[in-house]
């Protein structure tokens, strides 16, 4: 079901951890719907410099995060903010449309790392809301019959 | 790559004997049961042989009590359907629980929602026991039928059926039990458990798919499920899957003769599956009752990472298990089995199901002992919930 793009970022998570004393930090999701990512830059002359993530999730959403950082990784701060959710999914050769919505918010964690190196409040958004917000895709629990 | 299957509770390998007994079925012993020649005579006999069989397996002392649907999902619909149709004009309240599987279900939602029935869904305890006093209370003067689970497809509880059967009894409610995951893997007996309905399916128990019975005790008030011709005493039509049923008549042959060396074996690799995990990998929570579960069902909420992941890393290394996590919020909600259970939705997610059965081996065990462990730190090492 995932593209071998999503099978590599899946197996060799690139960027995995934590930046110490980072310039901005990001979260989305919570733990009740299944996907929490966690995105952590730093950035030196308006260029992201280094970026790090952590993400609680399924494949899809350890992919697109790993992919993301793959992605900002040396760019600048206005070209990173152009990144869309729908770039990443098409830079992953495609997600499974189940797995379009809730596991495809790694450019949104970016966003609101850069928001928050940017000083720019992040909305006081309840995730959950933001979650139940979303046009669902199709089914996707994992029957055990 | 040598691949690792653990995943009987999906489904199970036909035994090479089964398939043997089958082969002739297709091409040979190829007549329609119905026909009145030779070929149609050859076919029914093999029926009747099958019927004896299952019958055997499950304590039936009449062999007509049987009759061959299409699996557990039919079997549970014609029971429930059957059953709510004949007696609607006695009364639309239906009891079972919070913990059964979709074939039941979703089948009571239908009534619910579509037939005015009025359902009630008891709930588990941490255990995932159904209270027997629940279902005492529960009955009223509307009740018509009882449908309760013999044992769990995730977690593996199994349930106190028999004294189920005797309040229900007692109460004078039509009871039926979904033993799919239970036949040909613990020993069943319907006159011991109480149960006027019966479900199982023979893919569960190294039997081919697509082919199941439901047990009718003489007496219950059921109404047909397909009509047409006078298949099955004229209450299944269709003409038979003459190749399955032979199949499934002896899945429950060999699964009789040995059900309890094999219950045996098994609980001897599950307990060391379920104590190694313990052992090895923290923050880690057994879900269903310790001894009183499946002999082959292992089932763990793995804190802190997030089901499908887990099992696409052990899918990488070839090995094959399940998961009760809602792998996107497409639907949010991962099992419903471990919710009712108690557990958060956090720890819903992180559930791993390891089923074992007939071909597994020690071998086999230890290896995921040895994997899983590190499939674990990895991606807890990614989890921005781990703090460790
Ligand atoms: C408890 C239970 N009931 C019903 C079913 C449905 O059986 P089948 O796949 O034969 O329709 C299954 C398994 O799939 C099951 O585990």
């Amino acid at each position: 079901m995932y593209s071998d793009k999503v099978m590599d970022h899946f197996e060799n998570p690139r960027n995995v951890g934590e930046i110490e004393n980072p310039d901005g930090v990001g979260t989305v999701g919570n733990a009740k719907c299944g996907d929490i990512m966690k995105m952590y830059i730093k950035v030196d002359d308006e260029k992201i410099n280094d970026i790090k993530f952590k993400t609680f999730g399924c494949g899809a959403a350890i992919a697109t995060s790993s992919i993301t950082t793959e992605i900002v990784k040396g760019k600048t701060i206005e070209e990173a903010q152009q990144l869309s959710n729908q770039a990443v999914a098409e830079a992953l050769n495609g997600l499974p449309p189940a797995k379009m919505h809730c596991s495809n918010l790694a450019a949104d964690a970016l966003h609101k790392a850069i928001n928050d190196y940017l000083g720019i409040d992040n909305e006081e958004d309840n995730d959950e809301d933001a979650h139940h917000g979303h046009d669902l895709g199709e089914e996707c629990t994992l029957d055990m019959n | 790559m040598k691949k690792i299957y653990m995943d009987y509770g999906a489904t199970t390998p036909v035994d090479k004997e089964v398939v043997k007994e089958m082969e002739p079925y297709f091409n040979q012993v190829y007549g329609n049961p119905s026909s009145f020649h030779s070929f149609g005579r050859e076919a029914k006999n093999a029926i009747t042989e099958a019927r004896d069989k299952v019958a055997q397996l499950i304590g039936a002392d009449i062999v007509k009590e049987m009759i061959f649907t299409s699996g557990g999902t039919e079997a549970d619909n014609y029971a429930i359907k059957g059953v709510a149709s004949a007696l609607e004009e006695q009364g639309k309240h239906i009891i079972t629980s919070s913990i059964e599987h979709h074939a039941v279900l979703h089948t009571c939602e239908y009534l619910e929602k579509e037939r005015g029935f009025e359902v009630t869904y008891l709930p588990v305890d941490e255990d995932g026991f159904v209270n027997p006093q629940d279902v005492k209370d529960a009955i009223c003067e509307d009740t018509i039928l009882i449908t309760i689970m013999l044992a769990n497809n995730e977690m593996g509880t199994i349930q106190p059926i028999a004294e189920i059967g005797e309040i229900a009894k007692t109460a004078g409610v039509t009871f039926h039990t979904d033993a799919v995951q239970a036949v040909g893997t613990i020993p069943v007996d319907v006159n011991q458990l109480n149960v006027d309905l019966l479900s199982l399916s023979a893919h569960k128990f190294n039997g081919p798919k697509g082919v199941g019975a439901l047990y009718v005790r003489k007496g219950t008030k059921i109404k047909k499920f397909l009509h047409g011709g006078a298949q099955e005493r004229n209450r299944r039509a269709t003409t038979e899957n003459v190749p399955a049923i032979v199949g499934l008549g002896k899945a429950a042959e060999l699964a009789r003769k040995n059900l309890n060396r094999k219950r045996e074996e098994l609980i001897i690799l599950r307990d060391k599956l379920i104590n190694g995990i313990e052992e090895k990998i923290d923050h880690v929570k057994l879900n269903g009752h310790r001894t009183e579960r499946l002999p082959g069902n292992v089932n763990f909420s793995i804190r802190y990472i997030e089901g499908e992941s887990i099992l696409m890393k052990l899918d990488l290394e070839g090995i094959a298990a399940s998961s009760g996590s809602a792998c996107t919020s497409g639907s949010l909600d991962p099992s419903h089995v471990l919710l009712a259970m108690g557990l958060s939705h956090e720890i819903a997610h992180g559930s791993l199901r390891l089923t074992l059965g007939k071909y597994n081996t020690e071998e086999e065990v230890d290896k995921v002992l040895e994997l899983l462990p590190k499939i674990v730190a990895d991606l807890r090492a990614m989890s921005p919930i781990y703090n460790q």
